[in-house]
């Protein structure tokens, strides 16, 4: 397998080195936001604290405009440029990444929401526990798979899709026993939706940050590695 | 897992030149242009029956001294020797017995200029049958005919036969000299450069031809233009001073070569 990813400053075309440079780190600047508006969302929901919730939400225009002018600007390389080889793959991977991104910042915004919602309902505990378990796993992942990408490092890759099961499962059990909750205490339903809810989003950023190390695994082994058992990636990646 | 695949958007097949019917074996390929001066080394290839072949690779990397082994061009060069063996379906064309004009035939060529013969447009055409004894006029005007069709020329040129052929434009000679070069119905179609002298729109009507003939010949084409590469051939071969550094589908070769002299070459990164 090739491995000169590592660089794109070998261009005869210096300029393209630049614009090249340029997508990946706007893409990292964004990724950087959204690592804040995860981290900031999580502690609004774990302390109860309203003020910073709000603040969250605000930040969701700023992430759209960074989607918008990356894409632009990966559209401008494809079409005055026609990148070949592991050049199609950044622009390629940048373009899905940043939409991963994007969502995550959705799924930031819906916790932030989910906070404001249950610190007006009142005190509340159930699922608070596996929440900060939650949510640390998917930092985690978040900031594995966009240092991945910035090192271009499929392993450090393959990690954050082996976290991915683990996460899937710690959500699986959590709603089983949430969901006994509310049979056992049906005045808890409101409230205990509203921490279900939060729980998804996380699960859903950890899958973003899963799709995300797929797209490293793309740009630096050249191989679709999505929708294949985990099994079967560590083998393919193991040649 | 997969390796990354455009084919089912781009409507090609995922074929491996291993998996197909080889056309032309070259194999153990040494070519010397003076007893130094070796020009190609051992090179192997197999290239596959009924698709479009390109041969891509910086100047003198012997892309060409390649091509025009394939229909011994090269026999008109002094002190230039050729090691090793070349089949096109399955027979030697360096073995002594081979007719090199009518090798020739079997393995037309059409190079960067475009060359008619200061004739008309009919007679450039029929030009291949005339020398080969054929002057029946029902003969001709069919063969003219279908020839010109092929090279997607005939609605252009139909009503002006008799016209030279020089009066025309340089992608409709372009052509003509294509419809020239199937006439006499050969297996395989060298193009060296084909477009390079051709503004865009000649350019894609030239890629457009191949992609129709390729239906019913064997195409090789060396360019510089690896866009075009990457248009119009389903096989991709890298050379590099003479040597054939990676030859595969031009799908890989373009998403994810193994080489990373290919990889270098085709991502701008050469020099």
């Amino acid at each position: 397998m090739i491995s000169n990813i590592e660089g794109h400053g070998h261009h005869i075309s210096k300029q393209f080195n630049l614009e090249l440079e340029e997508i990946k780190n706007n893409m990292l600047e964004m990724g950087g936001v959204i690592e804040r508006q995860i981290a900031d969302a999580m502690k609004s929901l774990l302390e109860g604290d309203t003020g910073l919730a709000a603040q969250v939400l605000t930040v969701e225009d700023r992430i759209d405009s960074m989607e918008v002018n990356i894409d632009e600007e990966c559209s401008l390389i494809l079409a005055r440029r026609h990148p070949a080889a592991s050049d199609l793959r950044l622009v390629l991977a940048i373009i899905k990444t940043v939409r991963d991104l994007e969502r995550v910042g959705d799924e930031s915004a819906k916790i932030a929401r989910m906070a404001i919602k249950l610190s007006e309902e009142g005190e509340f505990s159930q699922g608070l526990v596996e929440f900060r378990h939650l949510a640390d796993s998917v930092t985690r992942m978040v900031s594995g798979s966009l240092d991945a990408f910035a090192r271009y490092d499929a392993e450090a890759a393959l990690e954050v899709v082996r976290d991915d099961v683990a996460v899937d499962k710690v959500y699986a059990s959590v709603m089983r026993s949430l969901i006994t909750y509310m049979m056992e205490d049906p005045r808890s339903i409101s409230r205990v939706l509203n921490m279900l809810w939060a729980l998804r989003a996380l699960e859903r950023i950890g899958d973003h940050a899963k799709n995300v190390a797929e797209h490293v695994i793309y740009l630096v082994k050249g191989m679709d590695v999505r929708h294949e058992k985990l099994a079967d990636v560590e083998e393919q990646l193991e040649d | 897992m997969r390796k990354v695949d455009v084919s089912s958007v781009l409507g090609a097949s995922a074929e491996t030149p291993e998996g197909l019917e080889s056309c032309i074996d070259v194999s153990g390929l040494n070519l010397y242009y003076a007893k130094d001066k070796r020009a190609l080394n051992g090179i192997d290839l197999k290239i596959p029956k009924q698709r479009v072949t390109a041969f891509i690779g910086p100047s003198g990397c012997g892309k060409s001294s390649l091509l025009r082994c394939l229909n011994r061009m090269n026999d008109l060069v002094d002190d230039c020797v050729i090691e090793g063996s070349i089949e096109i379906d399955g027979e030697d064309i360096y073995s002594k017995h081979v007719d090199v004009a009518d090798l020739r035939r079997r393995v037309g060529m059409v190079f960067q200029k475009p060359n008619p013969f200061p004739k008309s447009i009919y007679e450039n055409v029929a030009y291949g049958l005339r020398i080969q004894g054929i002057n029946s006029k029902r003969v001709l005007d069919e063969v003219v005919e279908k020839s010109l069709r092929a090279a997607a020329l005939w609605d252009e040129v139909k009503d002006r036969l008799h016209d030279s052929a020089l009066g025309m434009s340089g992608g409709q000679q372009q052509r003509l000299v294509i419809a020239r070069t199937i006439a006499v119905e050969p297996e395989v179609l060298l193009l060296d450069e084909p477009a390079s002298a051709l503004d865009p729109i000649s350019t894609l009507k030239i890629e457009e031809l191949i992609h129709e003939l390729k239906r019913d010949y064997t195409i090789v084409i060396v360019t510089h233009n690896m866009q075009q590469a990457a248009r119009v051939s389903d096989f991709t071969a890298f050379m590099y001073m003479g040597d054939m550094v990676e030859f595969d589908a031009t799908d890989t070769i373009f998403t994810n070569p193994s080489k990373k002299q290919t990889e270098d070459y085709i991502t701008g990164r050469y020099g």
